[in-house]
């Protein structure tokens, strides 16, 4: 028997995934320095990022009869150099923790490219059997992150980022576990992983086919929090670091998108989808309204907004490049946000938090209260801030936002799921009611000290020092919000790179 | 060699026409950008930036040639719509977004006044910037709003024109809620949420029509006959619905007295001169445009709406005792009007809403400048502490009596057209709901007449109140700057209707469908 044929090409983009958690691993044993792991890492996501584009016309390889492991298509160059920016990114934002020793350096650095790695291996994914194994190299490592906290000796230790860790990691192993059974219900159907091969089953197993698709998209959904699969979502977010936090919400959900594209495109599950997108957005939406604190609200918004594509995806092959084009415009826009809540959050606990009892897990995100007239300080990050929200809520000047919106409304349409779509825009009007409430937050002027004094605003300043941003993270978000606005007046770029 | 015959022509209409955009654009990015320290300076900038935008919006008028082709095609019924001026670029061919922009007849009073009056509001805003925030932000979305409004007029891609429609949401949100008065936050988050409303209506409407005829295109589809009955009338009813909460149409006008009461002065002339006319500019453009078998089949509804309309705006003003409330319902009398006119589908119907909409912002425009000065000056917007306006400051008396029978359509000046017209058009529809709606609609009229004569007796004349003795009688060079162009126009187009309806007949017999 011939051994099968691999083109080491194609598989560029991995080696390079793989080759900087390695690298990052070696770094941090022989060197021992934090700047050089994370520079290690740093550079590790970008190269790898240009590997994907670099090798775009390579042919698909580790192929059996009829279908292929590992198919490098355009649309998964895009996805592999997400997840790689994506990833260099959140590194850059979690500069100010790990200098401060809230997260060991080399550990950080290599779960988080064996994350990237997994996302690598999603985008490129040609049967369900390796689609499953990225899924869970991408979120495996992020049950770690999600937990991996130390304290300082001065603080109470919490409890929440552990409790956030468990609530993910055993949801997490259950909805694998379903969506395993999915694939074998389907394999014992029609015998095939492939995805090129996937389809109808012969007749008499086509009902066990169908409860095999359904349970492998209930299995994914879990991974992209839908509604009623989500109850993970907003505690872990919320005890998670911030920047965990935002690598959940954009490359995890980035990797259940992109495997819902997969299984949709092939197998007919349009009923339970759109079940799923409806209550997702409307749900999400709903209870976001109710939020009061920020990361929790992020969460809640970036469910409502998987609604969004899983609406897209509800309709089966037509939907996937609209899913992916909304997902590619969200991940760019939540990454924004999630920066400029990092940047104004400040790394280190205040001695009044302390005092109070409260840890640094608790203080994280904070409360509304504590962003209030935030762009008042910071008129740079307001001005991001606004970009992000105004995109997530689709109106410009967030114009990324308004053509993500556009593209998913406009395939509902074409299709004649004109239900669908409205369901879409009715939610678009009741997610504006929170997105301008927290932006306009960030604007309104403080509330005044109880006590008369001559000079409030002296005041104000004196009790809100200016935090300086530290220099990565102001970095990463200012290409974030570059990217996205060029994504605002050139969508076509995107569009173009995904077919 | 012959490549410059294939590259798009880039001529001065076009330049003219692309720059209509970008200068108040670019004017926005450039004042933000200024430091605190010049926040002075910053709003001279975008007065001077507001300025060059108003000269280009005049200037759109010299790419108009000569309008004597239509009667030579033929057997066509209709002559296809030309615009005085295109300009037609690619922009996101994945959604079948083209950036496709031109001037016409129809467009191009809208396109001045929008320039006019927000030239007038970064004027203004040199002398006086309302409590809340930094002047230099309230004129950089100041000229933001501009962009929209004259991106919407502008607009004959269906897919830019709902773009566009979007792009004043949120600064016009910001305005309310950062300059405006006590109640602002709910004032300003009801109007971004019920025009939202309105705007996510237009896009199902819209990519309806867009994938139902797979162009976006308005020249293309003004006029034709693409789309089949049904779906133009699920069409005209999703548009009528947007544009209805634009303009606002009563029942769905609750958010217009809230948020003119609250609104900063410049906000209020903005909101009332251009914005609501992206509702009825809209609902001629895109409504009765696209879907004229719509249209026909929604008409009756549409015109006992706007006469409801007519009618409930002036009863209400009848017991307003808020002077900016009062204008704010009057508004939504006068757009009632507006909208009757266009209801009946009829040239002199859609003339006289044209002439109505300019006319509604020049005088609700300079009424909205003179109550916001009355309300600064005085302390109070509450009629019952206003009196005897006349003995103290009898200039500003003078000036709000003469936009107040501006505004009850007094012949001679603007407002009357717009109102007479309409009705007549309605009885020249004829048939008894017609005749019916038309006599209502007059009886309006009237209604009109007495709640302004009400409150002019109740403002300037009687006894002053404290609030108002105290009032300072002196009228700024600023403050006259940004009223007496409105005072002339509206004399002027009081006397030559022409300045606006010229032009707008061709392009009318396109939208309606009728033989010339």
């Amino acid at each position: 028997m011939r051994s099968q044929a691999v083109d080491h090409i194609a598989l560029l983009p991995l080696y390079a995934a793989a080759g900087t958690a390695v690298l990052a691993l070696l770094a941090d044993l022989f060197a021992g320095r934090r700047p050089v792991t994370v520079a290690v890492t740093l550079l590790g996501a970008l190269a790898t990022a240009v590997c994907a584009f670099a090798v775009v016309p390579a042919n698909p390889t580790f192929c059996a009869t009829g279908g292929c492991s590992w198919v490098p298509t355009s649309s998964a160059a895009v996805a592999a150099a997400l997840f790689a920016v994506l990833t260099a990114g959140v590194l850059a934002f979690s500069m100010p923790a790990l200098r401060l020793g809230a997260a060991p350096a080399g550990e950080y650095c290599f779960l988080l490219a064996c994350s990237m790695t997994g996302g690598v291996t999603v985008s490129y994914a040609g049967d369900l059997l390796t689609l499953i194994v990225g899924l869970e190299t991408l979120t495996l490592p992020l049950y770690v992150l999600a937990g991996l906290r130390r304290f300082a000796p001065t603080e109470r230790p919490s409890t929440r980022p552990a409790e956030a860790a468990v609530t993910f990691f055993l949801i997490s192993v259950v909805s694998t576990a379903i969506a395993l059974l999915g694939i074998a219900l389907n394999y014992a159907a029609t015998g095939t992983v492939h995805l090129a091969l996937l389809g109808p089953a012969p007749v008499p197993f086509a009902a066990l086919a169908g409860v095999g698709a359904a349970l492998l998209v209930i299995g994914l959904a879990f991974k992209v929090a839908a509604v009623p699969l989500h109850a993970w979502a907003p505690s872990t977010y919320d005890g998670a670091p911030i920047p965990i936090a935002a690598y959940l919400s954009t490359a995890s959900k980035l990797g259940g998108v992109l495997a819902l594209a997969a299984i949709v495109a092939r197998l007919d599950t349009g009923a339970v989808l759109s079940a799923l997108a409806v209550l997702t957005m409307t749900v999400g939406n709903l209870v976001a309204l109710r939020q009061s604190r920020m990361v929790r609200l992020l969460a809640w918004s970036s469910v409502a907004q998987a609604g969004y594509i899983l609406a897209a995806l509800a309709m089966g092959a037509t939907g996937v490049p609209a899913a992916l084009a909304y997902a590619a415009f969200f991940v760019v826009l939540e990454l924004v946000a999630f920066g400029v809540v990092v940047a104004l959050r400040p790394a280190t606990l205040p001695a009044s938090a302390g005092q109070s009892g409260g840890t640094s897990a608790d203080f994280d995100g904070g409360t509304f209260g504590d962003y209030r007239g935030a762009a008042r300080r910071h008129p740079w990050l307001g001005a991001a801030f606004v970009l992000a929200f105004a995109g997530l809520a689709g109106l410009p000047p967030g114009l990324a936002g308004l053509f993500a919106k556009v593209s998913v409304v406009e395939a509902l349409v074409a299709e004649g799921w004109i239900w669908l779509a409205a369901v879409v825009v009715v939610n678009a009007v009741i997610a504006l009611a929170y997105y301008v409430r927290v932006a306009a937050l960030l604007y309104t002027v403080p509330a005044q000290p109880g006590i008369a004094v001559t000079d409030p605003a002296l005041v104000y300043d004196a009790t809100h020092p200016r935090l300086p941003v530290s220099r990565p993270v102001a970095a990463a978000l200012l290409a974030a919000t570059v990217v996205a606005a060029i994504l605002g007046f050139a969508p076509q770029l995107l569009f173009d790179a995904l077919t | 060699m012959y490549r410059d015959y294939l590259e798009p022509a880039w001529a001065l209409p076009q330049v003219l026409l692309v720059a209509l955009l970008a200068v108040p654009a670019l004017g926005a990015i450039v004042v933000a950008l200024l430091p605190a320290a010049r926040d002075r300076q910053a709003r001279l900038v975008a007065t001077g930036f507001a300025a060059v935008t108003f000269v280009l919006s005049i200037a759109t008028v010299l790419s108009r040639q000569m309008e004597s082709g239509w009667a030579t095609y033929g057997d066509r019924v209709v002559s296809p719509l030309l615009p005085w001026a295109e300009v037609d670029l690619p922009w996101v061919p994945a959604l079948g977004l083209e950036f496709h922009l031109g001037v016409d007849g129809v467009s191009y009073p809208l396109i001045v006044l929008t320039g006019l009056l927000t030239l007038l509001c970064c004027a203004y805003t040199v002398k006086k910037v309302p409590d809340g925030g930094s002047g230099r932000a309230l004129a950089a979305l100041l000229l933001v709003l501009e962009v929209g409004v004259l991106g919407t007029f502008l607009a004959l891609d269906l897919i830019l024109f709902f773009l566009f429609f979007e792009v004043v949401l949120l600064p016009m949100y910001a305005v309310i809620a950062g300059w405006g008065g006590p109640r602002r936050r709910a004032a300003a988050r009801k109007f971004v949420l019920y025009t939202l409303a309105g705007s996510v209506l237009l896009l199902l409407g819209v990519l309806i029509v867009v994938t139902g005829a797979g162009t976006g295109d308005l020249v293309t589809l003004t006029g034709s006959t693409e789309l089949s009955r049904a779906t133009q009338c699920t069409v005209f009813a999703l548009l009528a619905l947007a544009f209805a909460v634009k303009a606002p149409l009563w029942p769905l006008h609750t958010w217009l007295p809230d948020a003119h009461t609250e609104a900063p002065t410049v906000g209020s002339v903005i909101l009332a001169g251009v914005l609501l006319k992206m509702g009825t500019y809209g609902l001629i453009r895109v409504g009765v445009g696209v879907a004229p078998e719509g249209a026909e089949w929604a008409a009756p509804v549409l015109g006992a709406l706007a006469v409801a309309a007519i009618v409930a705006g002036s009863l209400i003003c009848l017991r307003q005792t808020e002077l900016k409330r009062l204008i704010a319902y009057s508004s939504v009398g006068h757009m009632g009007f507006v909208l009757l006119g266009i209801a009946t589908l009829s040239i002199t119907g859609i003339q006289a809403a044209l002439v109505g909409n300019v006319a509604h912002g020049l005088i609700t425009g300079l009424l909205f400048f003179l109550a916001g000065t009355i309300k600064d000056r005085t302390g109070t917007g509450s009629l019952n502490q206003l009196s005897g306006l006349r003995e103290t400051a009898p200039r500003l008396a003078g000036l709000f009596a003469f936009a107040a029978i501006a505004s009850l359509g007094l012949p001679g000046l603007a407002g009357f057209w717009g109102e007479a017209f309409a009705v007549i058009a309605a009885v020249q529809r004829g048939g008894p709901l017609w005749i019916t709606l038309a006599a209502v609609a007059a009886v309006g009229g009237a209604l009109t007449a007495a709640y302004f004569l009400r409150l002019l007796r109740q403002l300037t004349h009687g006894p002053a109140t404290p609030a108002v003795r105290a009032v300072n009688p002196a009228i700024s060079r600023v403050e006259w700057l940004a009223w007496a162009p409105l005072v002339l126009l509206t004399l002027a187009v009081g006397v030559v209707p022409a300045l606006v309806l010229d032009g707008t007949f061709q392009p009318l017999t396109t939208l309606l469908g009728v033989r010339p």
